[in-house]
């Protein structure tokens, strides 16, 4: 049994490829902004916030976990339909990456807001800091920097998991692939291809926020010591 | 109407166990209290209530003309008159030392970068320091670190300030120079409190000791108290502390 690979078949469609790749990216990279935002905010409500707020998240994030991200994808998409409004597949897709990563994250950062000793809010309240004071300057750098590789994992997921929303036909890197495969008959080559660009990819993200936490986390920069 | 701390009844407990049982003292404008007594005798509660880190069941708080006891109290404001400093430091790991020190002031009194700046630097130089504005926290020896976060507290400029067992994490040579920073403050005028085991020091700078026992306040008096104690309360736990 021999197969013969033609990956040259698949040369003229580089550019849909790249694409893909591309809408793959800024997926993620949207989703990832806006999960980092709403999972934050999750995680201190959740800590800090009046008893109907910490249901509420509590709820959400429980929810989240214990469903599969696609049947997620296909309850936005579907019911941002029914109730009226007319937004894109792509646009489906984010909400849909950004609500799941959201639960993820608040998890995430609810174990580095654990990780900062009581002390250290006593000693800002005593300083005269407000209560967003104190979260802001205070409390998440030292508790996001201290879980910020689970965060860079759950990123990197985040961007892999993001090809399920070819199924609602967004028209991210898999759903190319899906294309181009029925186009050429190459399933095998095409897939191998999309297969070595969301390793690239995933290089690609794990790098871009490890320069991000260079930038914010200045400390273990200047002493040097690794995330 | 000339103290800038008055306590009178105070009552706290947590759960069951009766913590202030009744706690009166006044210190005046300018005057070193030493507070001092056996491990659980409620010097750490007495002073967090103070700082209205604790609420009170009864009795009353005067602070620098802030009724600490009212349910109204404005926390904020109290906090701009009291500066406190703990046993553990408490800096914040991810800022300088010269960012430690500027937080309060851009926060909470809205100075200028650059203000702030010069602020920290005079603060720094005053407890020793000041060649030491860029470094980070885990850089500095607990002596250091323990002056920093004195520095911080005097860069909100407070009317009093409260020590609480700020060198029993030090061995007796980083004691010294955090203890001669105390001494150099109460000499320039500060009003001070302090929770301590240093006895030398409690004679030698405090213009009162007051005794804490049993959620009581035991004995008060001047330094000199610790040489003829007039319970035999205190004389144990002076001979014992010898
Ligand atoms: N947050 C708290 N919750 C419950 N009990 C507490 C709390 N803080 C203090 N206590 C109790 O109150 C009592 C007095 O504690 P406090 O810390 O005021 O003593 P202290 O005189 O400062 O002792 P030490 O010299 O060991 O610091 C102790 O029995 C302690 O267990
Ligand atoms: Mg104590």
């Amino acid at each position: 049994m021999t197969y013969q690979f033609d990956f040259a078949a698949l040369l003229p469609y580089w550019h849909e490829f790249l694409q893909g790749a591309l809408l793959t990216l800024q997926l993620s990279a949207i989703a990832t902004v806006l999960g980092f935002i709403l999972g934050t905010l999750c995680a201190i409500g959740r800590a800090d916030g009046p008893r109907w707020v910490r249901f509420l998240v509590a709820t959400y994030v429980e929810v989240i976990r214990n469903t599969p991200l696609l049947v997620q994808v296909f309850i936005v998409y579907f019911g941002i339909a029914t109730l009226g409004f007319h937004v894109g597949a792509d646009m489906a897709a984010v909400i849909a990456l950004v609500v799941n990563v959201g639960a993820y994250t608040s998890e995430i950062v609810r174990a580095g807001l654990e990780s900062v000793h009581k002390s250290q809010l006593e000693a800002a309240d005593c300083l005269g800091l407000s209560r967003t004071q104190i979260y802001w300057h205070v409390v998440l750098r030292p508790a996001i920097e201290r879980v910020y590789p689970a965060l860079t994992s759950q990123y990197v997921l985040l961007m892999l998991a993001s090809s399920i929303t070819s199924q609602i036909s967004a028209e991210e890197l898999t759903a190319v692939a899906n294309r181009i495969q029925s186009d050429t008959f190459r399933s095998f080559e095409t897939y191998i291809v999309v297969g070595v660009i969301y390793l690239a990819l995933s290089f690609i993200v794990r790098i871009g926020l490890w320069l991000f936490g260079l930038v914010v986390f200045v400390r273990r920069r200047k002493l040097g010591t690794a995330l | 109407m000339s103290a800038v701390v008055k306590l009178a009844n105070v009552h706290k407990s947590f759960g069951s166990n009766k913590v202030l049982d009744g706690v009166s003292f006044e210190v005046g404008r300018g005057e070193v209290a030493a507070v001092i007594g056996q491990s659980g005798s409620g010097k750490s509660t007495a002073l967090r209530c103070i700082n209205a880190l604790e609420t009170i069941e009864g009795g009353t708080i005067e602070v620098c003309g802030h009724a600490v006891h009212d349910k109204a109290l404005d926390r904020r404001n109290l906090r701009r008159d009291v500066g406190i400093v703990f046993q553990s430091y408490n800096l914040f790991p991810h800022l300088t030392v010269e960012q430690n020190i500027m937080l309060a002031p851009t926060c909470v009194k809205a100075l200028s970068k650059q203000k702030a700046r010069d602020l920290a630097h005079e603060v720094l130089a005053r407890v020793g320091l000041g060649e030491k504005a860029g470094h980070y926290p885990e850089q500095l020896s607990g002596g250091q670190q323990q002056r920093v976060a004195i520095a911080r507290s005097l860069a909100m400029q407070p009317k009093l300030m409260l020590f609480d067992e700020v060198t029993s994490a030090l061995d007796p040579q980083l004691t010294g120079e955090v203890l001669k920073v105390m001494e150099d403050l109460a000499r320039g005028g500060m009003t001070m409190i302090l929770v301590t085991h240093e006895m030398a020091f409690a004679r030698k700078v405090a213009s009162k000791v007051v005794y804490m026992h049993k959620g009581k306040v035991w004995e008060t008096g001047p330094g000199s108290m610790l040489d003829k104690p007039t319970t035999p309360e205190l004389a144990d736990f002076v001979g014992s502390g010898l």
